[in-house]
């Protein structure tokens, strides 16, 4: 049994809420260069080249990539020969949050309450989720989402008999009502399977895949190439102004589901699609 | 090739531009949100001044995040104009010229525009600090309780812009990526 004060998850989700609101993963940026590369419609590459020039000025001046620094999404790897101590983990969490939103000047977009609003101050409460895994390390990433994107993310409970097919309208349709909204290019996480909450989730945890690297599974790493060949010929272009570069890429994560099912959610996110992990 | 335009912006000048044009816009710009749109449309309706005169002026949607000491401005790219739609046709007709942000306006907000002379830019969504470093002052000049969405008084140099609806019913958002896809066909 290895044992872990709580203070270090603090500490370390407080500074990756710095670090994600500032720096892009190398596999955002790299992808973020290429695309400017490899447009030809020039509104398109002159849009490329202000969001990486953007990423240039954030690091440079130690700013915000975008000014909605999101909600932080933690999502922790608990292994379950860890003894937490010195605290309770939601706590550590939240403080982690709170400290790396003050600390690091960035916006406090949470609302205490949906309807009756009320801003809560210090961005927390984070959304955390948690798996408990074999060993005795703990994995924590923090990915903070902005809602231009999150809400034109979309479920769906389709008909088995849909099928793949089904999917692919799914996800075309979703990204077309989108439009310009979740300031494209855009990265898409798709979940297939399980039941109504579990797609939602899986399709959350695809967007913390690295981009460019597909599905191990052929025949769903085959359906994102498809997808994202699909989504970058309906024209919409980076900020939506027209061109190539609809998306970055599409990640897919399925699950087993029940005879009567084929829940599909897919979860969008812009070209600032943030993380950082680390492994304590 | 990039415009350059200097506020005040005069009605002769946004009559000449089209839908995709790219325009560096340097002056004074206020940045506006929800809640202030929505006290300004009461004063506006109760008949009271506003923070900023309206006539030949050009609105920000945008809340900037915190700045750090010693920091002109935090990092403020725009937000999603479309929320602002409901109070948009009435600021129009009391003189606004143009605004900046980012998606699709409404129908009823295209038709005002194009009554009164006024342009709807685009700065790309996102690019927060990039839009921050052509900001050269910031001051709260009204409401300062609600926070990041307090509206501020901006010096901007060459900040660079698309026009998304131009004064004759252009639209960047349609014919962008319509002319784009066409392109693909020949
Ligand atoms: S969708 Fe992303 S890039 Fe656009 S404003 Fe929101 S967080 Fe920023």
């Amino acid at each position: 049994m290895r044992e872990i004060d709580v203070q270090h998850i603090t500490d370390a989700v407080a500074n990756m809420c710095i670090q994600a609101n500032q720096y892009l993963p190398p596999d955002v940026q790299t992808t973020l260069h290429a695309a400017q590369r490899a447009e030809h419609w020039p509104l398109a590459t002159r849009t490329l080249a202000q969001i990486n020039m953007n990423l240039a000025q954030a690091a440079d001046k130690q700013l915000p990539i975008c000014q909605d620094t999101g909600m932080a999404c933690v999502f922790i790897e608990l292994g379950q020969d860890v003894h937490l101590t010195g605290g309770n983990l939601d706590d550590a969490v939240n403080e982690g949050v709170r400290r790396g939103y003050t600390e690091g000047y960035l916006r406090k977009s949470v609302v205490q309450d949906p309807i009756r609003r009320g801003n809560t101050g210090d961005n927390t409460p984070a959304l955390l989720t948690v798996h408990i895994v074999p060993g005795q390390q703990v994995n924590i990433t923090v990915a903070p989402k902005g809602f231009g994107s999150e809400n034109m993310s979309r479920i769906a409970m389709l008909k088995p008999a849909q099928g793949r097919e089904g999917v692919v309208d799914f996800v075309l349709e979703t990204v077309r009502l989108a439009g310009p909204n979740p300031c494209p290019p855009i990265v898409l996480g798709v979940g297939i399977g399980g039941s109504f909450d579990k797609v939602a989730l899986l399709a959350k945890q695809a967007l913390l895949r690295p981009l460019n690297q597909p599905s191990q599974t052929p025949y769903y790493a085959q359906l994102e190439a498809e997808l994202l060949e699909k989504v970058n010929q309906l024209g919409i272009g980076p900020a939506g102004y027209g061109g190539k570069t609809t998306a970055l890429d599409v990640a897919i994560e399925t699950m087993p589901t029940h005879i009567a099912g084929l829940p599909v959610a897919v979860n969008v996110s812009c070209h600032a699609t943030r993380r950082a992990s680390v492994v304590l | 090739m990039q415009i350059e335009l200097s506020t005040p912006l005069s009605i002769a000048q946004l009559a000449k531009l089209r839908a995709g044009d790219n325009v560096a816009i340097s002056g004074t710009i206020y940045t506006a949100r929800d809640a202030a749109h929505k006290r300004m449309a009461e004063l506006l309706q109760a008949g009271q001044p506003l923070p900023f005169a309206l006539q030949g002026s050009c609105i920000y949607y945008a809340g900037p995040s915190p700045a750090k000491p010693g920091g002109v401005i935090g990092a403020i790219g725009p937000t999603t104009a479309g929320r602002m739609d409901a109070t948009t046709p009435l600021l129009l007709q009391h003189g606004l010229a143009a605004m900046i942000g980012k998606g699709a306006r409404s129908p009823e907000v295209l038709a005002a525009m194009q009554q009164a002379g006024a342009v709807y830019f685009g700065f790309i969504g996102g690019a927060a600090a990039l839009a921050a470093a052509h900001v050269t002052a910031s001051k709260i000049i009204a409401w300062e309780d609600l926070g990041s969405e307090a509206v501020r008084e901006l010096t901007v140099q060459n900040l660079p812009v698309t026009v998304l609806a131009d004064t004759v019913g252009g639209d960047l958002y349609k014919s962008g990526p319509a002319a784009y896809l066409a392109s693909r066909k020949k």
